[in-house]
């Protein structure tokens, strides 16, 4: 599993247009945002946990694609399929490369978005947090969409409206995590339902993914 | 003993389903004409809300069908997850556009009624919001459905689809509800409640959920039989090919 993984990191590191890409995406989406609504500082500083949230869930969105979809075409996945290494841990592991290079970049970059957004002191610890948290969901969610739209030809539209959709959960209660903190109100209870979905998702949805892509391999 | 597996094969199913169709759709239009001309002509306005109130019984049944379209495509899919039945997993694709639609009555006749009401068209409440989620649910389904060309896979993929999707809706439905509070009254019609609506407004909007059931179950055999005929044609047509 360990080699899998280190493999996925690899391939995304050095094939271009992998790893920095969602992070750029995150970085342009934030800066366009004061362009959209006017440069106002108390506005903005209202509305950052969430564009910081929806910003860092589409960046996920950009690379789902390429979790699965590479493998597939070249043929690995069928290598992996009939590998002693059962196949929902491939897809574990699937996700967790992406998380390591997707979400994991945009955690870190929040806080710099942040300054940028004019949030709110009391606000970065919770954002970074619940993209802490919530991140891990994103990816997991993604990486069973990704399974499903694999075999086909042009899927990413489709992969989006299918993805979209099983992110609003995680999405309310992520967001809600940084508005509350924002606004220094107690954020302990989005957070806990964060972290619970992120588990859930974490411990059920890779044989969900495994299914599909049984299915699609067939 | 006749089973209800028996309906699981596409011959049987279309026999009964052809003989009883006309009584469901002869039935759907008494109950739809019946239970509207009752409904708006025959009932007292509402003293608050005027004669408004009367797109209730548009309003209340389309979104019960709404959901329980959903419901209804959770089973069939798990029907076929288990069973490895064709009627089944066709029925689940014939129903997801007309639970689609639904779903924009729904919506819209809620927008017609909470103008003059609410004094706008939408607001961001949990019940207009997660009822906008589970119009997103059934179009990626239907997009699943249409971009893959094997029908097996398809079918496999929409219903995992369906099961994931049924779960992300129903956690959808509680996340909106701790986001926001809302306008929407609550629910006018269930079964655990002593009362209801008053009876007046009660027994025409029976009617009227009657019809839409009715017209939902015409349009699904309909629906189901063109499916399993188009299917059977296309198999034809291979076989002439390779002859």
């Amino acid at each position: 599993m360990s080699a899998l993984l280190i493999r996925d990191l690899r391939l995304a590191m050095r094939a271009g247009g992998g790893f920095g890409l969602g992070l750029s995406f995150f970085l342009i989406v934030v800066v366009l945002i004061p362009f959209g609504v006017g440069p106002e500082t108390a506005l903005l500083s209202k509305i950052a946990p969430g564009v910081l949230w929806v910003a860092a869930l589409l960046a996920c969105l950009l690379s789902l694609d390429r979790i699965f979809a590479l493998d597939f075409e070249d043929g690995s996945l069928d290598l992996l399929a009939t590998s002693p290494l059962p196949l929902e841990g491939v897809a574990a592991v699937k996700a967790l490369a992406h998380w390591l290079t997707t979400g994991l970049p945009l955690v870190l970059a929040a806080p710099v978005l942040g300054l940028l957004m004019s949030l709110p002191m009391a606000g970065f610890g919770p954002i970074v947090l619940s993209l802490l948290l919530g991140t891990p969901a994103l990816s997991v969610i993604g990486a069973f969409g990704a399974a499903l739209t694999v075999g086909i030809k042009r899927g990413g539209l489709l992969l989006s409206l299918l993805v979209l959709p099983l992110y609003v959960p995680t999405l309310i209660f992520g967001a809600e995590v940084a508005r509350r903190g924002a606004e220094g109100q107690d954020y302990m209870t989005p957070l806990l339902m964060l972290a619970g979905i992120s588990a859930a998702a974490l411990a059920l949805l890779p044989f969900a993914s495994a299914a599909v892509l049984r299915v699609n391999l067939r | 003993m006749a089973s209800f597996w028996e309906y699981a094969n596409p011959l049987k199913f279309m026999r009964t389903t052809e003989r009883v169709l006309p009584f469901i759709t002869f039935a759907a239009v008494v109950c739809f004409v019946g239970g509207l001309i009752w409904g708006f002509f025959f009932t007292p306005d509402d003293y608050r809300q005027g004669s408004t109130v009367k797109i209730f019984y548009i309003h209340v049944p389309s979104a019960m069908m709404a959901i329980n379209i959903w419901v209804m495509m959770l089973v069939t899919s798990l029907i076929w997850i288990v069973r490895r039945h064709h009627v089944s997993a066709l029925a689940a694709r014939a129903a997801a556009p007309i639970g689609a639609v639904m779903t924009l009555v729904a919506l819209i006749t809620g927008a017609i009624w909470g103008q003059p009401m609410w004094g706008t068209w939408w607001a961001w409440d949990p019940r207009l919001t997660s009822f906008l989620i589970l119009f997103l649910f059934y179009l990626g389904y239907m997009a699943l459905w249409a971009a893959i060309d094997d029908d097996d896979t398809a079918a496999d993929l929409t219903a995992v689809l369906c099961l994931v999707g049924s779960v992300f809706a129903l956690l959808s439905r509680y996340a909106v509800n701790f986001w926001n509070q809302g306008l929407h009254q609550a629910a006018s019609l269930s079964l655990d409640k002593e009362e209801n609506v008053a009876d007046v407004f009660w027994y025409p909007a029976l009617v009227c959920i009657a019809g839409f059931v009715l017209l939902f179950v015409a349009l699904v055999i309909i629906r189901t039989n063109t499916e399993i005929r188009a299917r059977r044609m296309r198999a034809l047509m291979a076989r002439e090919r390779q002859a």
